[in-house]
C-alpha cells in the first residue's frame, strides 16, 4: 500500500500561507518539531474532491531557499529530502501573495525550477483588487508553467479549486528527489527579481496600486508619539484584561474545584486514598487549571497583534530603544511572545539572522513575564495586595501586576546591555523588516491557536502538573510522625527534612520553609509552585482545629508582606521551568550558554529577593 | 509620491518622497544585510518612497520599495541611492 501522498506547502512569510493551511486542513492538524532544531513542524490531513487523503505538510515562511537561517534550512532541507524525520514531498504548494506578486514571485520561481509537480495559490486576490490591481491569472499560469489558482483562504474562496488542481497533480506519481547542486537553488536573486518582476507585469491587467487602510492606520501607528503611546496603551490593557477579564471565569472554575472535592470526600470512605485525591490531585490541579482563562487571555492578545499585522509595527516602535541595549527591534517579537510563554518566544528567535543578537534574545527571554507566573503572581497578589482602585479603572491588584511585568522587561533590558557588552559582544546587528499590510484577524484561526495553546496548558496540568503533585503531597505526608510529635507534621515527612535542609540558603532572602518546598517541584514547571503550596497547606491545615478553604486565606495567615514581595521578586528572575531550559540547550546547541543562563538568573533573582525582602522590611511594611 | 530631481540616498530622503532606486552600494553592507536587501525587493529601478521615522530619533525608517513596506536602519538606507523615477 502506498502511503499518503505528503504534499508540501512553502511561501514567502505574509503570503497567508497559515490561513490557507487551516482552510485546506481544518482542524486536522499536528504540531511538532523537528528533531535537533526547534523549528516547529506543521502537518495536517486533508481530503482532495475524489476523497483521497493527503498530508500537507507546512513549511515555514521563507524568501529563498539559501539555507542561512534555521527556518530557511528546513525548507531548504525537507525539498531536498535532506531532512531527518522526514519523508520527500510528492508535490508542491506554494502560496503567493497578489498584491505583492513582484516579490512572492522570485520564490515561486526558485520552488518552480525545482522540479516537483507543483501548483500555485495566488491568494488575497481579493485584497489586490481592493489595492487597485487586477491579475490574469490564466497568463500568470502560462508564463509560469504551472497551474494557477486565485484564492482568498480566509474566506475559503477557492478552496476548492485548489483541491482539485492538487489531486491531478498528486495523481502523477512518487516523490521526486532534487539534487543539492539542482541549479534552482544557486540562482541568483537580483536575476530571479527581474524575471520576477517582468512576469508580475505581464499578468497585471490593471494597476493602481494604493493601499489606503494599511496607510491609514500606519499614520498613527508609526506616529512618532502617537506610535509609542498606543503601544503603551495596548500593553497596559492586555495586562489590566488578564486579570479583569478573567474573574468570573477563574471563580467558576475555582468552584467547580471546591465542588468535586466535596463530592469526593461525601462518596468516598476517609483514608489514605481520599487524602490523596481530595487534597493531593484535586487541590494541586485545581490551583493551576484555575488560571487557564488569564492564560487564554494573554494568547489571544498575542495571537490578535500576530495575526493582524501590529507585532511589526511594534517592532519598529521599539526597534531605537532595543538598539540601546544591543538588541534590534527583530527581537521584541519573540520577547513579546515569551510573555506567553518562553518556549515559542525562543523558538522564534530563528528568525533573527544575526547570530550574537539571537544569542542574547534566548538569554534574556526567560526574563520575560511567561504565563506559568501569573498562577504564582495572581495567588500572592490576590492574597497580599489589597482589591482597592488607585484610579479610574486602574486596580491596585493589576498595577503591581504591571509592575511586575515591568521588572521583568527592566531586568531583561539590563542583562541585555551588560550581555552585549561582555559575553556576546560584536558589531550592532541591523534591522530589516517586511511590514505586512493589517489585516482582520479571522476568528476561526484564533480560535484554533487559542485551542492548541489551552490543550498543551490541560496536557501539562493533567501529566506534569499532577504527578509532581501527587509525589509532593506524597514526600510532604509521609512518615506520619509519632503521636507525641508536637511540631506540625509535615516537618517530620521527608519534604519537610529536605526543605529544612535547605531552608538556611534561602533564610537571607526572606524565605521560610514551605517556600524552600515550594521551590523544589517548581523547578518542573512555574505554577507547580502554586500547586505545591497549595497541597503543603492542605496537607499542614489537617492539624488545625480551623479549616481556611482557600489557598489565599491560608497564605495570609503564614506569610508577612515582605515574605511575599521578595516571594515575587524571586519568581520575576528564577528560571524555574525545565522546557525553557531544554530549548535553550537545543537552540544553544550545550550547556555551555544554558549553564551560563541558569547561573546568572538565579544569581539575579536571589540578589533581587534578598533585596526586595530587606527594603520591605526596612520600610516596616 | 513627488519626485526629487537630486539624486540623494534612502536615509537622507525627506519623509513621504520619493523616487527610484537608482545603485545601490553592496560593499557598504554586510553580506547578511545585502542578502536580506535584495530578498525584500531592492534593487536598482524599483520606486521608493520614505514614509515613517522611528520615536526616538532618527532610526528606524519604514519605506515602501516596490509594493512592500519595508523597516530598516540609516545605516542601511544609506547604501541605496534614491534619484528621479522614470516615467513608464
Amino acid at each position: 500500500m502506498n502511503p499518503t501522498p505528503l504534499v508540501a506547502l512553502a511561501g514567502n512569510p505574509n503570503a497567508g500561507k497559515s490561513a490557507l493551511f487551516n482552510a485546506l486542513t481544518g482542524a486536522r492538524q499536528k504540531v511538532g518539531n523537528y528533531p535537533g532544531v526547534t523549528v516547529e513542524r506543521k502537518s495536517g490531513r486533508m481530503s482532495l474532491a475524489d476523497g483521497r487523503p493527503v498530508e500537507l505538510l507546512d513549511l515555514p515562511g521563507t524568501y529563498s531557499l539559501q539555507p542561512s537561517s534555521p527556518d530557511e534550512a528546513v525548507t531548504h532541507d525537507v525539498l531536498l529530502g535532506k531532512q531527518e524525520g522526514e519523508r520527500l514531498p510528492s508535490a508542491l504548494l506554494v502560496v503567493i501573495d497578489a498584491t505583492n506578486l513582484d516579490n512572492h514571485l522570485r520564490f515561486a520561481l526558485q520552488l518552480i525550477a525545482l522540479g516537483l509537480p507543483t501548483v500555485v495559490a495566488l491568494n488575497m486576490v481579493d485584497m489586490a483588487e481592493r489595492d487597485g490591481l487586477t491579475i490574469d491569472a490564466a497568463k500568470l499560469s502560462a508564463e509560469l508553467g504551472v497551474p494557477v489558482i486565485p484564492t482568498v483562504a480566509v474566506r475559503r474562496r477557492g478552496i476548492e479549486e485548489l483541491k482539485t488542481a492538487i489531486g491531478m497533480l498528486s495523481a502523477s506519481g512518487g516523490a521526486v528527489r532534487v539534487d543539492a547542486d539542482h541549479p534552482a537553488l544557486h540562482e541568483d536573486i537580483v536575476e530571479l527579481q527581474r524575471r520576477a518582476r517582468a512576469i508580475a507585469v505581464t499578468a497585471t491587467t490593471e494597476e493602481n496600486f494604493k493601499r489606503r487602510w494599511t496607510h491609514r492606520a500606519d499614520a498613527v501607528a508609526l506616529h512618532p508619539i502617537l506610535g509609542p503611546i498606543l503601544l503603551a496603551t495596548i500593553l497596559f490593557v492586555m495586562f489590566q484584561a488578564v486579570f479583569a477579564w478573567s474573574a468570573a471565569p477563574v471563580d467558576m472554575i475555582d468552584g467547580a474545584f471546591i465542588d468535586l472535592q466535596d463530592a469526593v470526600t461525601a462518596a468516598m470512605p476517609d483514608g489514605f486514598l481520599r487524602s490523596l485525591i481530595v487534597e493531593g490531585l484535586i487541590a494541586g490541579v485545581g490551583a493551576v487549571i484555575v488560571f487557564l482563562p488569564q492564560i487564554l487571555i494573554l494568547f489571544l492578545f498575542i495571537l490578535l497583534l500576530e495575526a493582524s499585522g501590529y507585532m511589526v509595527r511594534a517592532a519598529f516602535i521599539m526597534d531605537h530603544l532595543m538598539a540601546r541595549v544591543g538588541l534590534s527591534g527583530r527581537a521584541f517579537i519573540p520577547l513579546l511572545s515569551s510573555f506567553a510563554c518562553a518556549i515559542p518566544g525562543i523558538m522564534a528567535t530563528r528568525t533573527i539572522d544575526d547570530p550574537k543578537d539571537r544569542l542574547t534574545t534566548i538569554l534574556i527571554a526567560p526574563l520575560m513575564t511567561c504565563s506559568a507566573r501569573l498562577p504564582v503572581y495572581a495567588v500572592i497578589i490576590g492574597a497580599f495586595i489589597p482589591a482597592r482602585d488607585v484610579g479610574p479603572g486602574i486596580g491596585l491588584q493589576g498595577l503591581v501586576l504591571f509592575g511586575l511585568y515591568i521588572a521583568g522587561i527592566a531586568g531583561a533590558m539590563l542583562a541585555a546591555y551588560v550581555l552585549r557588552r561582555t559575553v556576546t559582544k560584536g558589531p550592532p546587528p541591523g534591522f530589516m523588516m517586511e511590514m505586512p499590510r493589517y489585516q482582520m484577524p479571522i476568528l476561526r484561526d484564533i480560535a484554533l491557536g487559542l485551542w492548541q495553546r489551552a490543550l498543551i496548558f490541560l496536557k501539562r496540568a493533567g501529566t506534569i502538573i499532577a504527578f509532581t503533585t501527587v509525589v509532593l503531597w506524597l514526600l510532604v505526608s509521609f512518615p506520619k510522625p509519632p503521636a507525641d510529635y508536637d511540631l506540625p507534621s509535615i516537618d517530620y515527612s521527608v519534604a519537610g527534612r529536605i526543605a529544612n535542609g535547605l531552608e538556611p540558603v534561602f533564610r537571607p532572602i526572606g524565605f521560610n520553609r514551605d517556600m524552600a518546598l515550594a521551590l523544589i517541584p517548581a523547578m518542573a514547571a512555574r505554577e507547580v509552585a502554586v500547586s505545591a503550596l497549595a497541597t503543603v497547606y492542605a496537607v499542614d491545615a489537617a492539624d488545625e482545629t480551623v479549616q481556611e478553604k482557600s489557598l489565599v486565606e491560608r497564605l495570609r495567615g503564614r506569610w508577612s508582606l515582605p515574605t511575599a514581595l521578595a516571594f515575587l521578586a524571586w519568581f520575576v528572575f528564577a528560571p524555574q521551568c525545565i522546557s525553557t531550559i531544554a530549548v535553550v540547550r537545543r537552540e544553544t546547541n550545550g550547556w555551555k550558554w544554558t549553564g551560563f543562563m541558569l547561573a546568572y538568573l538565579f544569581t539575579l533573582a536571589y540578589v533581587a529577593a534578598g533585596a526586595t525582602y530587606w527594603t520591605a522590611v526596612a520600610l516596616g511594611l | 509620491m513627488t519626485d526629487d530631481a537630486a539624486p540623494t540616498t534612502l536615509d537622507k530622503l525627506p519623509l513621504r518622497s520619493g523616487g527610484a532606486i537608482v545603485g545601490i552600494d553592496w560593499d557598504r553592507l554586510s553580506e547578511r544585510d545585502a542578502r536580506r536587501l535584495r530578498e525584500l525587493g531592492v534593487d536598482e529601478g524599483v520606486p521608493v518612497e520614505k514614509l515613517h521615522k522611528g520615536p526616538f530619533g532618527v532610526d528606524p525608517i519604514a519605506c515602501r520599495i516596490g509594493r512592500m513596506t519595508v523597516a530598516l536602519r540609516s545605516a542601511q538606507a544609506a547604501a541605496i541611492a534614491v534619484g528621479p523615477l522614470k516615467s513608464k
